[in-house]
Parts: structure tokens; sequence; C-alpha cells
């Protein structure tokens, strides 16, 4: 195994241990980037350049110091939705090709500080709307475990690298189910946490009352580590919330005994791949051997779910992407003659047909006449989505569903039907409508070897209960460490 | 057919905060185009607003001045439209429950009592400007736009239709404007833009209820453009009624060299802006606590201190009106009359003072005052000190010494003087003498003169009775 297939915590240990410096580890993983990146594509932007700098820098501190943040000289790789100083970010999309920011994103900050190792800018969906990473204006990614398919949506690039090795860790954002279900389809874990655990402070916003920050890692442990940087109150993000950070590393405890675990049963119906529905049952059943109590549950709104996400994310994201205008920065059409023409031919030439027919959807839904009977009526049904999940969380720790309803599939199946696109979602979107924290962990193989995602849904600031509960699981079980064949 | 029209008017007012409202950049006026930016004014990809507390503060005080009732859960909304100075594609405002409601403002035109109520006052952030022309190259080749406003922070504070004469709405303006400036939560200046006005307003025929089709003029910032405009458009829309026309609901611009008022947009072409609440903002919860604490902290207002003045001091209203055009001003006249408590003589001073009375040292004012009543100096000598002490800023005993400028008492000096002109004007004196009384000015004139303005006016007249007869 090389460098680049190991976890961030065992390289820290090997970094402690003086076996390894992180220019090894730079190298090992820019040895893999040359290799695979040609057939998968998980980059817009690399910045080798700027990893073995900041490895030589890492190194150097290491070398004085006994102790150093677990993070410190691995290299991570950021989904290009995260403001770089200097560095392009494009965020998938034409109408940003070339854009420079000018300052970090408060998450990005926070790695630099704790010495991470920039790799460079992961492929994504455009804007982040998509759920199979073939929206991008750069380019489709590819599944590491089967070339001829997706790898889901829409931090796509960012699970494939996990996934490859062509970076240890990476950042991702979780809109409707956008770091879990990459992550499944990936067979890397992906936690999205609770809505304002994690500043969205420089992170390009999709829909700003559902985005949320996430780690994406090869293991349960390494998103405790990655959590442990990423979460916290942000004076810049109104919507952070103030509330204590634990250290996450205390949750990786595999004992669940007396848990009660609840299993919707509105999550196991027609669509449902019958052979990840055989995965999600042998999860669950290992974690009744475990000493989990586990119990049908009813989430009886689940139904409205993607219709209520497809009217309010689209409201945000047409209002949110008002500003590419092609005046200020980004992408500019040279032959417009008057200013309508301008934001006409920019915006038209700018962002693609998926970004396009939701700025649609969302001007559609909040102009006057049809605000009360789309947006007023979604914002309604989203809090009965809210309190069916209080219900449960009443008396359970852990609610246990599938991520997504199938594995991966091949390029092209869906894009021609939107909806059925849309429905790819079905298992995740709720989550993000509640607020609520969720994370996706590898719990199988299809027997072509595509990896299978389980999920496990939380209440409001209880990420140290999925971490336990996927530590737990984790523990028992193998699949976390198969890597793809590439 | 008579008619009769309806007004109601959309004031801005900047307030005077020192950081924007949504992030810490300044608001000072006056910069080099965008040197008061940072990425939120900017509106660059992944920026989020923090709200300046202050100014959610300013807006409760406005509220509590103007009677309005606050409301306790406030929401920003987002205003979408597009253009270039609108870095974010949109202007974040409050729309559905405004901060404060249902105000109103007292005002007094032509001895008539009036209400104008207030409709709503809410918070929202300003938007950037275009430069036709480059500040420093001049090129007129291409448009620029300058973000220093951007995110400056407003207040709109919207009057019900209650007004129906111009002199009315200027009266409620300026009302408005002294009552914000007392607040200190904007400084009123028009120039400036710190304050803007837009008007609605429509005819009916006298005796009905219903309002007619309203037009809306944008963007004036002097008492004196919105009197014209306001005149200007009853005048066209009556004549147009007249007629046998009908008015069309438009925006219209008034421009101030032409004194005409042109069509901006018609309804038709009237944004869609597609409110709703910004998810990047928290509700903003205000409780009882902060209210009675802002509550507390008020200041006396002009209509109040207008009426207490007279009352307390015995001014006559128009001397209580200037005293009270500002907070300034007032405060001055009270804390001048703890050492001079003339407050009708005091009154007076300050409100023929050729320069801004506050200027000027109360001590020294109080000390050139009483030189006046003991004779030491005569009002013009008196100003003339005061205008060299403001100049200055020396204090009047040594304006005084150094320009020589006491009062001549002394009667031996003045009996010199008066000797001087009497032997020079011998025709005169027969002339007087016979009965011309006015020749009495003449020599008092003459003495003055001899004396380079300093006499004692008293004393060289009882001297010159004394010495020519009569």
């Amino acid at each position: 195994m090389e460098l680049c297939d190991l976890t961030i915590h065992e390289l820290h240990e090997k970094l402690k241990k003086r076996e390894i410096r992180s220019l090894d580890i730079v190298d090992s993983v820019f040895k893999r980037i040359r290799s695979v990146e040609p057939k998968i594509h998980s980059y817009i932007t690399l910045t080798e350049e700027l990893a073995f700098i900041q490895a030589q820098t890492s190194d150097a501190m290491m070398e004085k110091q006994k102790d150093f943040p677990p993070l410190m000289g691995i290299p991570i790789g950021l989904k290009d939705i995260f403001l770089t100083q200097g560095i392009q970010t494009t965020c998938g999309s034409k109408i940003l090709e070339g854009y420079i920011p000018p300052y970090d994103a408060t998450t990005v900050e926070k790695l630099k500080q704790n010495g991470m190792i920039l790799t460079g800018k992961l492929n994504m969906d455009e804007f982040a709307m998509g759920s199979s990473n073939e929206t991008s204006s750069f380019g489709i990614v590819k599944n590491p475990w089967d070339l001829e398919r997706i790898p889901g949506g829409s931090s796509g690039g960012s699970v494939a690298a996990v996934s490859a090795g062509e970076c240890i860790a990476a950042t991702g954002t979780d809109t409707g189910g956008s770091i879990r279900q990459p992550a499944s389809l990936c067979g890397v874990v992906g936690l999205k946490p609770t809505y304002g655990r994690v500043s969205r402070y420089g992170v390009i916003a999709f829909a700003s009352s559902l985005d949320q920050v996430g780690p994406l890692t090869k293991d349960v442990t390494d998103s405790a580590l990655m959590m442990n940087l990423l979460a916290g109150h942000d004076p810049r993000d109104s919507t952070s919330l103030d509330e204590k950070v634990p250290d996450y590393t205390r949750s990786l405890i595999p004992d669940i005994k007396g848990w009660r675990l609840g299993v919707p049963k509105e999550y196991f119906v027609k669509g449902l791949d019958s052979e990840v529905e055989k995965s999600i049952r042998e999860a669950i059943r290992l974690f009744e051997k475990l000493g989990a109590k586990v119990d049908e549950v009813s989430l009886p709104h689940t139904d409205y779910g993607v219709p209520t996400y497809y009217i309010l994310a689209p409201a945000e994201a047409s209002s949110n992407l008002a500003r590419y205008d092609g005046i200020r920065y980004g992408y500019r059409q040279k032959e417009a003659t008057t200013l309508i023409d301008l934001y006409k031919r920019s915006r038209t030439k700018g962002f693609g047909v998926e970004v396009k027919r939701r700025i649609m959807l969302g001007t559609y839904v909040l102009s006057a006449g049809y605000y009360d009977a789309y947006y007023l009526k979604a914002q309604r049904v989203r809090t009965l989505i809210r309190r069916d999940f209080e219900k449960i969380f009443e008396n359970h720790d852990v609610i246990l569903a599938p991520t997504s309803p199938t594995a991966a599939w091949k390029f092209g199946e869906k894009t021609d039907d939107p909806l059925k696109m849309y429905l790819s979602d079905i298992y995740t979107i709720n989550v993000n409508l509640a607020g609520l924290p969720g994370m996706s962990i590898p719990c199988g193989f299809t027997k072509s070897g595509l990896p299978i995602g389980l999920q496990l849904i939380g209440s409001h600031f209880q990420e140290e209960k999925l971490l336990r509960a996927a530590y737990t699981y984790e523990q028992s079980t193998e699949w976390h460490k198969r890597r793809p064949k590439l | 057919m008579n008619y009769e029209p309806v007004i109601g008017l959309e004031v801005h007012a900047q307030l005077l905060t020192r950081t924007k409202l949504f992030c810490s950049c300044s608001t000072q006026f006056g910069n080099e185009p965008n040197a008061n930016t940072c990425p939120v004014c900017f509106g660059l990809p992944g920026v989020l607003p923090v709200l300046n507390r202050r100014v959610v503060e300013f807006a409760i005080r406005a509220g509590l001045a103007t009677n309005c009732q606050i409301t306790r859960k406030n929401i920003f909304a987002r205003k979408n439209y597009f253009y270039p100075d609108l870095p974010k594609g949109y202007q974040i405002s409050q729309y559905e429950n405004p901060i404060c409601t249902k105000g109103w403002i007292d005002i007094e035109v032509k001895g008539e009592k009036r209400r104008i109520g207030l409709t709503r006052i809410h918070m929202e952030e300003d938007a950037g400007k275009l430069l036709h022309e480059h500040p420093v190259s001049r090129s007129k080749a291409a448009s620029w736009v300058d973000l220093n406003r951007a995110g400056v922070p407003l207040l709109e504070i919207v009057s019900e239709p209650d007004i129906r004469l111009p002199e009315e709405g200027v009266v409620y303006l300026k009302e408005l404007r002294r009552i914000l400036m007392y607040l200190d939560v904007c400084d009123g200046n028009m120039e400036e833009g710190s304050l803007r006005c837009d008007a609605n307003i429509s005819i009916r025929p006298v005796g009905t209820k219903k309002f007619g089709t309203k037009v809306e003029i944008k963007n004036m910032n002097s008492f004196r453009h919105i009197e014209k405009a306001l005149y200007y458009e009853i005048k066209r829309q009556t004549e147009v009624l007249k007629g046998g026309g009908t008015t069309a609901q438009e925006t219209r611009l008034w421009d101030p060299e032409r004194e005409v008022s042109e069509s901006m947009r018609s309804k038709e072409e009237a944004h869609d802006y597609r409110y709703f609440p910004d998810p990047d903002l928290l509700p903003v919860e205000i409780d009882e606590r902060w209210i009675e604490k802002i509550q507390s902290n008020l200041p006396e207002l002009p209509q109040k201190k207008r009426d207490r003045f007279i009352k307390q001091f015995q001014l006559s209203p128009a001397q209580a009106e200037v005293l009270i055009e500002t907070g300034e001003i007032a405060s001055f006249f009270e804390q001048m009359l703890q050492k001079y408590p003339d407050s009708k003589k005091l009154a007076n001073w300050i409100i023929n003072s050729p320069f801004p009375v506050t200027k000027l040292n109360p001590d020294h004012l109080t000390k050139v005052l009483t030189l006046v009543d003991a004779g030491t100096l005569s009002s013009n000598m008196a100003k003339e000190v005061l205008q060299k002490v403001y100049e200055t800023g020396r204090p009047p005993e040594e304006v005084i010494e150094k320009e020589g400028l006491t009062q001549v008492s002394d009667t031996a000096a003045l009996e010199a003087a008066i000797n001087e002109a009497i032997s020079e004007n011998p025709k005169e004196v027969e002339r007087f003498r016979g009965g011309e009384e006015k020749l009495f000015a003449f020599f008092l004139g003459q003495v003055m003169k001899k004396t380079k303005g300093k006499a004692n006016p008293k004393i060289v007249a009882d001297l010159l009775r004394k010495k020519i007869g009569r």
C-alpha cells in the first residue's frame, strides 16, 4: 500500500514516529495523481508547487515539535466551492473561470493554520447543482470503482479523489446530500454536520439555508479529526451557532449497547435497489448484534421532501446567483451592446443547463402572485418535516437509512430526465430541510463491485452520536479498507 | 371641478454609524472611489452579512421619537433586481413587519396644527454609485462603479398620504429632519445625500375619498426642489384631468434645472422584486429591556423643547423656533442661561449672531454681554469684539485691549470732543438753538466720529444738552 492510500491518523502516527516526512506523502499523492487523474478527472486546479512548499514548511516545523496537530503535513483537497486566496476558484462554472479570490474561506484559514497541505481544487457539479457530477463546466468526474459510472454529486471530485488516493481527505458541501450521496457511491465516509455547526463564510452559496460544510475521509476516525477543526462559531457567519465544540475523537468508542436506533419505514419502498436494501438490512442486523435496539419508525412527510427542496433551494439559488452578472468579476461576454444585453449574454454563456433550470424555477416560485402558493407553503412543509424527525429523536439516538436508493449509475442514464435525477437524493434531502447532521459510511458492495452507503442521521448537534455509532460499526467491518483498483 | 392633491413622502435617511450595515467598512463620505470596501461590500462570492446592532438601536430611537410601535421580531428580506451598482443582485431590506409602524409627526402650517401619520420605518442598505466619467482620467469611454456607499445603513421613513399641500410636505420634512438630527441618528446633510426624498402624488376631486392614480417622483435632495416638484406635478395632473385625459401610474424624475418632471418608467415596466427572507441573517429579536433603555436615553424633542422655551423663558414663538433649530443651539442657549440669566436679551444675541454662535466659549460670550450691560461696550462694538473672538479664539479682554475697543465714558475727554464739535460748526449751533431739533443727531454723530465710535452715546447726549441748551 502506498502512503497516499493511508488515512490521516495512520500518516500522523508515522510522522510522529519520524518514519516519514510530509514531503514523502505529498510525493506519493502527486505520483498517484499523475497516474490516475487523466482517467478520473477529479481536479479542476492542481497546486503541486504550493503543496511541496507547504510540505517543506510543515516538515521543518514538525522537526522542532514533539506534538503537532493531526492535520499537519497531510495533503487535503478542497471542493472548488471553497474560496482560496490567490488560487482560482470556479465552483465548477464557466462564469467563474479564472476568478482568483482575494480572501480565504474560514474553513481554508483553519486548515492552513493547522498545517494542512493543499493538493488543489476539486471538481464538482456547477454551483453544486447536480447528483452525478455531470454538470461541471470543466468536464465530468469518473467513479474510481468503475470508470463508466458517475461518482455522485455534487462533491463528486472530492470523493473520487479521496477514494483514489489523490488526496488523503477532502472538504465537501452538502445542500441536499452532496456529501453523503457521493460518499456512498464512492465508498468513503462523508459527514454533513448540523446546519450552523461549520462556518459558511467563503463558501460559494447555493442555497444558504441548506448548505453545510463537512469532511470526506477514508474512515470515521479521520472524520472526527476533521470535525475538530471545522466546527465552531464564526463571527463572520451569523447563521453559525455559538455552541461549544467537543473533542470529536472522544466519540470514537466501539460501544453502543443499549442505544435505540430508528429505521424509517418510508425509506424502504419501491425504487430502492434490492442489492442496496440487502446491504442496509445486514448493517442494521449487525447494529442489533452489537447491542443496539432497533425499531421501525415513521417519518410521515417523507414524500414531500423532494418537492419542498426543489422549491426552496432554487428560490435561494436564483437570488444567490444574481451577483454573477459579468460586471465586477468572472466571465463577461464581449459582444454585448447594452447593459441588459451584457447581463443576458454573459449569463447565457456563463451558466450551464442545470443552473439555468434552477434559476428559472427559483425566479418563478418567488415571483409576485406565486410566492404564497410555493415558497411560503414549502416553508410550512419544511417545518412539518423537521417535526417528524424531532418526534423520533425524543426516544431514539440515531436513525439508520440508505444513503442512496441505488449504487452508482452509468453516465447519461438520468441526465435527460431531471425528475428522475432529483429522486436519487430522496434519502438525503429531508435531513438538510430539517438542519440535522447526517453521515454516510461504507456498508457493502454490489455484485459488480460498486460501493453501498449506510446513512446515519442524528438530532441537532449530535454529531458525536453519529461518530460513535459509525465507529462501532466500522470496527466490526472491513468495508472501509477496500480501495478501488486503478 | 376642483381637485385636491394627496401626497405621501418616502424619506431615506443615512445613519450616523461609523461602520456599514453588514460589515465593518467605514461610512465616511468623500473618500476615493472604492476606498471604503471589502469583499462583503463588493458582494464577492462566499461573503455573508453580519448585522451592525447600532443600526437597530438607531431605528428604535427614530421610531420611539415619532410615536411608532416597535416590532419585536425583525426579519431582513432580499429585494432582488439587477443593476451594476447593486453588487449582490439584491438589496437587503425589510419587507413585511418593518421595525417601526403606525407613528406620527405633528406639524404646524400657517397656524394650523396637522398630524402626519407614519406608515413605517425600516432598515436597509444603500447601493453603490455609477460614474459615467472616470474621476481621475476623465475618460468617458466607460462607466465606473464606486461601492463606497454600498452597504451604508439607511432608514426608509414612509408617511401616510396625509399631506395635502406642498408647504405641508416641506414642513413635515423639516420637522422629520430636525428630529433625526436631535436623535443623532442622521446628520441631515441633503447635499451629500444623507437625506433624500421620494414623493407619491395624486389628485382627486375635492370631497371624494377615493385616491387618484399616483405618480412617484424619485430622489429629490433639497426642500426647494421638493416644493417645486410637488407644485409642478399637481399642476400637471390637474391640467391632464381638466383636459379630459387620464394620468398614468408611473415613476417620474424631477429635473431641477428645467424645473419639470419627466417620465422614467411606467407601471407596466415595474419591478417584481421577489422579496423573501434573507437566509443568511437570523431574525432580530428586540426585547422590552432594550426598548426601555433606548427610551430612557432619548433627548427632549424639538417641539417639546420649543413649548418649554416659550413657557420657561418667556420667549416669543419665533425666537423659540430659531433657538431649537438644532439641538446644539438649544443646549448652548440653556448652558449660557446659567451664566447670563436674561433670557430675552440672550436669545436676541444668539439669533442675530452673524456666525455660528455655538462655536464661542460661553464664558467669552458672557463676558461681552456683561460689558454691554455695564455700558463699557456699545452693541456695535460688542459685535465687533465677538467677531474677533470667533475668528481668533482669543478671550474678549485681550481683543478689547488690543483693538482699544472700550467705550469712552470719561466726561473730560468727551467734553473736549463736544467743545471741538461746537466750535467747528457755529452755524449749526445757531440753527439748533433756533429750533432745528434734528440737528441734535448731527452733533451726536460729530462727537462719535471724533471719538472713533467709542463714546458712550448716553453720556454724550447728556453733555450736549447741557452745552448747547434746549
